[in-house]
């Protein structure tokens, strides 16, 4: 029936052969690549703190009780799976901005903040940049801290924008670079963009003081109008780090307060265990309804070409436990039970190396540090020395994430420390 | 004094004058068209409204389906003490790539035996259609300035996917107005007037929005054609089983192009098919020419993968690789397609026997029957749509497509008397 339309000319094993021959192997993730070679390894002894996910007392993913309720409450009530809106689940990023910005924000008071449902914290970042690419009209140049989460460099370039430095972390005292990054911050060009972390930085655990955001604000403002720089907060551990979601949002909260228009990426990964559901919120603060109306469309044009619409799953489950009292003050403990177990090992961990084992050096800066990582201030032939002969697993800067430690590993890793 | 003041002031909290600086020039993109045509159905008081605008399916109350597999997947892993929600691999859960893949290219196909697949979980058929065209962007060997041949019409979107990672969509004619059918000799006459190696979009199955589809016979002499000019195949699949009811029949397009070796990927939805529009679980499937070509090709879509959601989401990945992988669940999911697909298949025929038999509305009415999936170009002009939405409050797009999921038993008679009437000039 074929035989006069279909003439057997197979090509396959010239043809598709030659389509994708020049591919190169791409590079394997800094990041999750370490998971990657954990999994081979077969050593019993050996410790992953690659990744930064966290691990409870027994090593084991945790998935927080106010999740599993929400959940089973979204079951029971049998909703259907239509498509979410372009910007996502109202109920979420409504209640994620309240979460973020405070109640009584102006901007929130005012309704006029944009914002949007991402996929995690990545495609916040990454909705942020292509929208920043395109509508912010002063500059398309992006100042990250030195050094920066690993992934912050491609999202931002892919998406349009120059991507340069400003100093941040200070080897020698492993503390906070202040007046370096002052300088840099003073001397960046009028109305770049500066991408700041807003509590648990990641990956050195090194946070500016209250006092010291401050000075940060004054600078970002500037004294003339004509030097004002945009800050671009990146919020991924709001309530992991000190365990008080208050707290954790000073930065953000403060240069609200101080008339700074912002950019904010929000992630639920850590701080509700939602990881691989992909939980995050992007907005920005505007200065009127109309406005956010225009900056809303615009998201949409970002969003609409790149996926649609974003999954309703973890957003539901985010947005049921934030909207309901008992739910909410569940949650808040079960962070601030994180951030105690992870506080607890950094205390741990050093009195370990202090005083059990009177390691060389100066240990101070793992308490002082905070949230999930710590810079080790290891160089990565060490790193690499410790994957190889100890099986303990960091990325290649000397970063560890404490919620890979727990009671059991904690004397092997200090000790191959 | 007072000067001195309010330089201060100014100097502190920024006025609103600088705040209305750095979005002023924003402008107001327009609404989606889709949404606007749902919006003011929404708004609607007229009792006897129908919308036959909506890309979702609707069970004969008009009610959203939530498959009874669906729902029984959900339990299972709601109450899986193993469970957590942890990252997936940034390229989605193993198994249920592997089961997608398996679906499409099916258990005989020589580039799955070969290991030549390269499967990357995406955020439904969007993110498919988007990453496979990112990826093209940056390793086709282009002849010429990159660019993709889209029927005309197309899906609303494939436009601002490929322009938005700087692929020039080009339209080749398709849809032909007189025939309500396809235009082959138009399609195929640009098939071979194309540059070498261009790179054609192709639905699948049910295509969107006319529901016209090309016979077997017509895709064996495009798959020549392809050959012939070693031109790429960017297959769009979000209607496999949806169409026909039939998973393997609705598949045989894709198939048998992946049997002759042209050069192809395939994206894929689950969005209707499983019924899971929210949660947003695809696929994208890149055909190599050799296994280490595929790990090649699976890196770097990785690489693509990470600098805009790091990861896949989790949810709609286990419930479909449980579907998938567990044959009871997956009859029972092939039930429940053939619920959905024979309920539509059900509309056309009632609507093509109303016009053509009850009303006698002038005109030839069997592109109705002979399109396939949920939409289907009517062949009203737009004068004829304008009175239907308008004076009749039934909601469909300005080309004169219709949702088939909007008709139900309770509505059909309504509808198909609306048209008549329009068609007659008589509303």
């Amino acid at each position: 029936m074929l035989s006069i339309a279909r003439r057997q000319i197979n090509s396959r094993a010239v043809r598709s052969a030659s389509i994708w021959a020049a591919v190169a192997q791409g590079p394997p993730d800094a990041i999750l690549g370490v998971t990657e070679a954990f999994k081979a390894d077969k050593d019993p002894k050996k410790i992953n703190l690659g990744v930064g996910a966290y691990r409870d007392e027994n090593g084991k993913p945790y998935v927080l009780p106010s999740v599993k309720k929400a959940e089973e409450i979204m079951a029971a009530a049998m909703g259907d799976k239509e498509y979410l809106p372009i910007t996502g689940d109202a109920g979420f990023t409504k209640a994620a901005a309240k979460l973020a910005y405070g109640a009584d924000s102006a901007p929130i008071v005012d309704g006029r903040i944009a914002v949007t449902q991402s996929i995690s914290g990545t495609g916040a970042l990454r909705i942020g940049g292509a929208f920043l690419a395109r509508h912010y009209p002063h500059s398309k140049t992006i100042y990250l801290p030195v050094p920066s989460w690993g992934n912050h460099t491609p999202i931002f370039r892919d998406s349009g924008l120059e991507v340069k430095g400003y100093r941040y972390f200070d080897k020698k005292t492993v503390g906070l670079d202040f007046n370096g990054l002052i300088e840099d911050l003073k001397n960046a060009p009028e109305r770049s963009i500066v991408l700041l972390h807003a509590c648990a930085h990641n990956p050195t655990g090194v946070d500016p003081t209250q006092e010291q955001w401050k000075q940060i604000s004054d600078v970002v403002k500037a004294s003339g109008y004509e030097k004002k720089l945009f800050p671009f907060f990146d919020m991924a551990y709001q309530g992991f780090a000190s365990g008080s979601t208050l707290r954790d949002a000073f930065a953000v909260r403060y240069f609200v307060e101080q008339g700074h228009q912002v950019a904010l990426s929000q992630s639920f990964a850590k701080n509700m265990g939602l990881y691989g559901e992909r939980v995050g919120a992007f907005s920005l603060t505007t200065s009127s309804p109309e406005e956010k109306a225009r900056v809303d469309s615009q998201l949409k044009i970002v969003i609409r070409p790149m996926y649609s619409n974003p999954p309703l799953h973890g957003a539901r489950i985010a947005g049921t436990i934030l909207n309901d009292t008992q739910l909410y003050a569940q949650w808040e403990a079960e962070v601030k039970g994180m951030a105690d177990r992870i506080i607890s090992m950094r205390d741990a961990l050093y009195n370990k190396l202090t005083h059990d084992l009177n390691t060389p050096g100066e240990w101070g800066h793992i308490k002082s540090q905070i949230g999930m990582f710590s810079f080790t201030g290891l160089k990565p032939e060490q790193t690499k020395a410790l994957a190889e002969k100890a099986h303990i697993y960091m990325t290649g800067d000397g970063r560890i994430s404490m919620a890979g430690l727990n009671a059991h590993n904690i004397g092997y890793f200090a000790e191959e420390d | 004094m007072a000067n001195r003041a309010q330089q201060l002031l100014s100097h502190i909290k920024m006025s609103t004058e600088e705040h209305a600086q750095i979005w002023s020039n924003v402008p107001l993109a327009p609404e989606d068209s889709i949404f606007k045509l749902t919006a003011a159905y929404k708004a609607d008081p007229f009792p006897q409204k129908v919308n036959l605008g909506v890309g979702a399916y609707r069970d004969d109350n008009n009610k959203p389906w939530v498959l009874p597999v669906v729902r029984k997947a959900t339990h299972i892993l709601i109450n899986d003490l193993g469970r957590d929600h942890e990252y997936l691999p940034i390229t989605g859960l193993p198994e249920y790539t592997s089961a997608a893949g398996k679906l499409i290219f099916g258990l005989q196909s020589a580039a799955l035996k070969e290991g030549r697949v390269t499967s990357v979980q995406t955020i439904s058929g969007t993110g498919a259609n988007h990453l496979g065209a990112l990826f093209l962007s940056r390793f086709y060997q282009w002849n010429g300035p990159p660019t993709i041949y889209l029927s005309n019409p197309t899906w609303a979107n494939h436009h601002a996917i490929f322009k938005n990672v700087g692929i020039e969509p080009k339209d080749h004619p398709y849809f032909e107005a007189k025939t309500v059918g396809l235009d082959f000799v138009g399609f195929t006459d640009t098939v071979k007037a194309a540059p070498a190696r261009s790179i054609f979009l192709l639905h699948a199955c049910a295509h969107n929005p006319t529901g016209v589809d090309p016979t077997m016979e017509q895709w064996a002499e495009l798959a020549n054609l392809f050959l012939e000019k070693g031109h790429y195949a960017f297959f769009d699949c979000a209607y496999q089983g949806f169409a026909s009811g039939d998973l393997e029949q609705d598949i045989k397009a894709v198939r048998h192009f992946e049997e002759r070796g042209v050069p192809m990927l395939v994206c894929q939805s689950f969005a209707k098919n499983a019924g899971l529009y929210s949660e947003r679980i695809g696929a994208l499937h890149v055909v190599g020419g050799a296994k280490d070509e595929a790990t090649r090709v699976k890196s770097q879509l990785s690489v693509l993968q990470r600098s805009e959601i790091s990861n896949p989401p989790g949810f709609g990945a286990r419930l479909i690789g449980l579907i998938l992988n567990d044959p009871v669940l997956f009859d029972e999911w092939k039930v429940d397609i053939k619920v959905m697909a024979h309920r539509i298949i059900d509309m056309r025929y009632q609507l093509h026997a109303k016009l053509t038999n009850e009303l006698k509305t002038p005109g030839n009415w069997d592109h109705i029957i002979k399109q396939i999936g949920m939409f289907s170009f009517t062949g009203l002009n737009p004068t004829q749509v304008k009175a239907v939405v308008e004076k009749a409050h039934i909601y469909m797009t300005g080309n004169g497509r219709i949702s088939m999921a909007g008709l139900n038993s309770g509505n059909i008679a309504y509808v198909a008397e609306s048209i008549d009437k329009a068609v007659r000039g008589t509303l």
